[in-house]
């Protein structure tokens, strides 16, 4: 059977943590950003045309804080990922370890 | 609570131990770890002390084990660290620890040569086998008719049958590969080019017995004819150490004796293998029990160490020992004697005996696991002086507060107290592990001051509002937009303006745009103000004024503690009073400028609000003829020319007064004594002091009353009071570094933001959602290795520097030794001592 391992426990470890970090912090990004958070308004990509030429505004601009918002989410998911397959490799880096003592 | 606040008190003890009971008493005394022995004879030679002899058995026992040790770690046999501590053997168990290491060192060492003798033999007789079997193929080829034919060719036909007539001698042999080209080239210009000379390589490397490493070597062989050339070729192949084998000429010899050589190597084998595994049992062995041997041996050693410092009574029936021991500690000392004693089956007891001593005493803190981190802190900068305040308890608090003044952000702090309390909640599995790695072990030991900088930087950072440079706006913000638009009240913004201009300004005088201050810290609305910069510089500058002079203040009061303690009340009429109204009139007065003008000015008000700095400048110049700085109150002038005229007036008080005052009591009180001489010569002294007197003279720190002599103090005191003053001013501007830093660590993380992560949130795909994943891996590894560790190692430095230099001058002289009480701390923990 082909060893699914393919990092050693440090970078697992390291794995676990960033996508901790990642998925509460992504999350929490995406929270605010669909809650329109005025904070963040300079991390969202809006040009001039979107205040001019909004006909219901801020309709244009609360969809591109929604949009933002939805790739948070995603990322988070995404590290979500990562965590678990960041767990499974420390799992068998556990498990090698017994194997050979 | 007392004892936290200064150093332990301390006495000088003597211990009469019972000849026999000594080393029972000596090893409880370890144990407990609370008594720092004197050396009683330092005039005495190292080798001509009386447990010279014993310490040289342990050194020699000791000497054995690491013998054993390194074996054991050659094989890669893991050593057992059960943890346990082993109780010191009696001395008479001696004899028997030394006979099984001496049994056990021997039996290595047999084994070691047993095992290289056969691997000389294994190696030999595989070199054989290669050997023979490369030659019969080198004898096959030169029968091989196809190749003769070839020859003949060449040769004239009478010529082959001389040839095949002619007896060619030949020697076979094994060398080194890398000798080959030089030894063929020898070989060709001594015999003139007539030998012939077949190599051909081993493809296994062969193991070298003596050093263990691989080889590489090829087996050749010569052919040649002649007496001469033979004597002449073994010549050389003995100079290039090659080894040369016997070779029978005949085939059917040659299948002889390999067929000898196999079942030999095969026997071989096996007896290598059995010794092999012999070793390792015995290793294995060893291995269980080394780490219980090694803390034995270096504690006895460590016993007759100490015992080697008492002094030797004339009866020859006790020893006496001069020891340090802490006063409230006093108990327990008595205690383990009369274990050390009971345990010796001694049946007189050790006596413990207080002695008097002019001697300074060394400082000896207690300390926990959580306070021991801040101790190391303060030592670090100098030992404390004899009963002397400790600024560690301070430090526990004041050391976090200002590094987090600096660190100040609620992400940041909360990665660091999470990162801190996992060294915490695991310390008793990491402390297991003993890692070599001198980062982690230094993170290791500062786990506390780091979870506590974590938790003062969430502390801080909700006060500057800042969570990786955002602000969180919990209660929201104070302030409106929509009343600028409402003329009624004031407001002048129109669709126009909005259109026209790129910034607009807020006016806090329209009602309902500024509804009071933030529940809790600086208002979210400044994270997106242009002058976001101006407002926090001219709030962190004046916080870290305010903060550094009550810190500097604090540290002058504790001196006061200093000086009640030690009983000079001329240090605080004419220092301590002095300098806190110096600083107070100064600096105190500046920080009451600063809150009034916070109170006093409002949003009506403030265009005529005078500028602090030039006020204070002015102060200084007795200048209040300005126009374009109006005063502040009514009556300015006089309180402030009055507080200047003061805080000047303390400074001739401790540059000139003090000494003179000193010198006038100093002369009365020679007067005295002079008075009172007969009297103290027919007192007399009693001959309890007169053996303290003598104990004095051993010592080789005894302290003299010195020589009165004005001009030193004069010029000592006047460094000392220009010191203070002048670094009064120096060091209320040193702590401008807690705004420094605090607003390069707000830059910095905010640069990172926008650089890294704001272009993986602004893209404008839905796709934008994988370079979002990437960009906070880098955002993640930056934040870490940029604000975390470096941003954090720079303001613990200058966290640091406060605390030391401007903090700890103003009362901490730090010039005492350290209490190195005896103890096998450091030999469980597998560091030997010395």
């Amino acid at each position: 059977m082909p060893s699914l391992l393919f990092c050693g426990p440090k970078m697992a470890a390291c794995g676990i943590v960033i996508s901790i970090w990642g998925v509460i912090m992504l999350a929490m990004l995406g929270i605010f950003f669909s809650t329109k958070s005025a904070v963040l308004i300079e991390d969202v990509p809006f040009t001039d045309k979107d205040i001019q030429e909004d006909a219901n505004p801020p309709q244009r601009i609360y969809n591109l804080y929604n949009q933002v918002g939805i790739n948070c989410f995603i990322a988070a998911a995404i590290y979500v990922v990562v965590g678990a397959v960041s767990l499974c490799q420390v799992r068998l880096n556990k498990r090698q370890e017994y194997m050979v003592t | 609570m007392g004892e936290l606040f200064r150093s332990e008190e301390m006495t000088l003890a003597q211990l009469f131990l019972q000849s026999e009971a000594a080393y029972c008493c000596v090893s409880e005394l370890g144990e407990i770890g609370l008594v720092q022995f004197r050396d009683l004879n330092p005039d005495v030679n190292l080798f001509q002390r009386k447990y010279v002899n014993e310490v040289r058995r342990c050194e020699e026992m000791d000497r054995k084990l690491r013998f054993v040790e390194k074996e054991i770690k050659q094989v890669n046999i893991p050593i057992v660290d059960t943890g346990e501590n082993p109780e010191v053997p009696f001395p008479r168990d001696m004899i028997d620890l030394e006979a099984t290491f001496e049994k056990l060192e021997i039996e290595l060492k047999e084994i070691n040569t047993n095992q290289e003798a056969l691997k000389k033999n294994f190696l030999e007789l595989t070199e054989l086998k290669h050997i023979l079997r490369r030659t019969q193929q080198f004898f096959d080829e030169m029968e091989d008719p196809s190749l003769l034919e070839e020859s003949s060719i060449l040769l004239e036909p009478h010529e082959i049958n001389r040839g095949a007539a002619l007896r060619l001698g030949f020697v076979a042999g094994v060398i080194g590969r890398e000798r080959i080209p030089n030894f063929e080239r020898m070989l060709w210009r001594v015999c003139r080019g007539n030998v012939f000379l077949r190599q051909a390589e081993i493809e296994d490397p062969l193991e070298d017995p003596t050093t263990g490493n691989q080889v590489h070597k090829s087996v050749f062989i010569i052919f040649f004819q002649g007496d001469q050339l033979k004597n002449r070729v073994k010549k050389i192949c003995e100079g290039f150490r090659a080894t040369l084998y016997p070779c029978p000429e005949t085939p059917q010899e040659r299948k002889e004796m390999v067929a000898g050589v196999n079942v030999r190597i095969d026997d071989l084998q096996m007896v290598l293998n059995q010794t092999e595994d012999h070793r390792q049992r015995v290793l294995q062995a060893a291995a269980k029990t080394i780490r219980v041997w090694f803390i034995k041996v270096r504690k006895m050693k460590a016993i007759y160490h100490t015992l080697n410092l008492c002094n030797i009574d004339v009866t020859q029936k006790c020893l006496i020992a001069e020891a340090w021991c802490p006063v409230a500690d006093l108990d327990s000392i008595q205690f383990a004697l009369r274990r050390g004693t009971e345990k010796s089956g001694s049946t007189v007891p050790s006596i413990l005996n207080t002695m008097q001593t002019k001697q300074t005493p060394p400082t000896y803190n207690k300390t926990n696991k959580f306070t021991s981190g801040f101790q190391n802190i303060v030592d670090a900068y100098g030992i404390g002086n004899y009963r002397e305040m400790n600024p560690a308890p301070y430090t526990v608090i004041t050391f976090p507060f200002l590094f987090a003044v600096m660190f100040g952000d609620i992400g940041h702090g909360v990665l660091m107290a999470l990162g801190a309390l996992f060294l915490v909640v695991r310390e008793r599995r990491l402390m297991a592990q003993k890692t070599d790695n001198e980062m982690f072990s230094m993170m290791f030991a500062g786990r506390y001051i780091i979870l506590m900088m974590g938790i003062f930087s969430i502390y801080t950072g909700a006060i500057y509002n800042d969570c990786f440079s955002k602000s969180l706006n919990i209660y929201g913000s104070s302030w409106s937009v929509r009343p600028m638009f409402n003329h009624e009240v004031g407001g002048n913004w129109t669709e126009d303006i909005l259109r026209g201009n790129r910034l607009l300004q807020l006016d806090p005088k329209v009602v309902g745009v500024f509804s009071g201050p933030y529940p809790i810290g600086i208002d979210p609305i400044w994270n997106f103000a242009s002058n976001k910069l101006t407002f926090l510089n001219s709030f962190k500058m004046k916080m870290s004024v305010i903060l550094g002079v009550i810190h500097m203040l604090f540290g002058v009061s504790l001196s006061l503690f200093n000086h009640l303690y030690f009983h000079k009340p001329l240090n605080i009429y004419m220092g301590f009073i002095p300098e806190v109204i110096f600083l107070s009139s100064l600096f105190g007065y500046l920080i009451f400028m600063i809150f009034y003008k916070w109170v006093q000015y409002d949003v009506n008000m403030s265009k005529d609000a005078p500028s602090i700095l030039i006020t204070f400048i002015n102060m200084f110049l007795f200048n209040y003829s300005d126009t374009t700085n109006k005063p502040l109150y009514k009556g300015q002038m006089i309180l402030q020319s009055l507080l200047v005229i003061l805080a000047l007036a303390c400074v001739p008080c401790m540059l000139i007064v003090k000494p003179l005052i000193i010198r006038r009591q100093y002369l009365r009180q020679k007067n005295l004594a002079a008075e009172d001489f007969g009297v103290t010569v027919s007192n007399g002294p009693t001959d309890d002091e007169a053996e303290i007197i003598r104990h004095d003279q051993l010592s080789q720190h005894t302290e003299e009353e010195p020589e009165f002599d004005f001009a030193d103090m004069a010029v000592h005191q006047a460094i000392h009071t220009i010191e203070y003053c002048l670094g009064c001013i120096s060091n209320t501007a040193s702590y401008l570094r807690l705004w420094a830093l605090s607003l390069a660590h707000a830059q910095l993380s905010e640069v990172l933001w926008t650089m890294v992560m704001h272009t993986g949130l602004s893209s404008s795909s839905y796709g934008g959602f994988i370079g979002l994943a990437i960009v906070f891996f880098f955002f993640a590894i930056l934040t870490v290795a940029i604000l975390l560790i470096m941003e954090g190692l720079s303001a613990f430095l200058h966290a640091l520097r406060l605390h030391w230099v401007e903090f700890q001058n103003k009362f901490y002289v730090g010039q005492g030794f350290k209490f190195l009480p005896f103890n096998f701390e450091g030999i469980l923990n597998g560091r030997p001592e010395e």
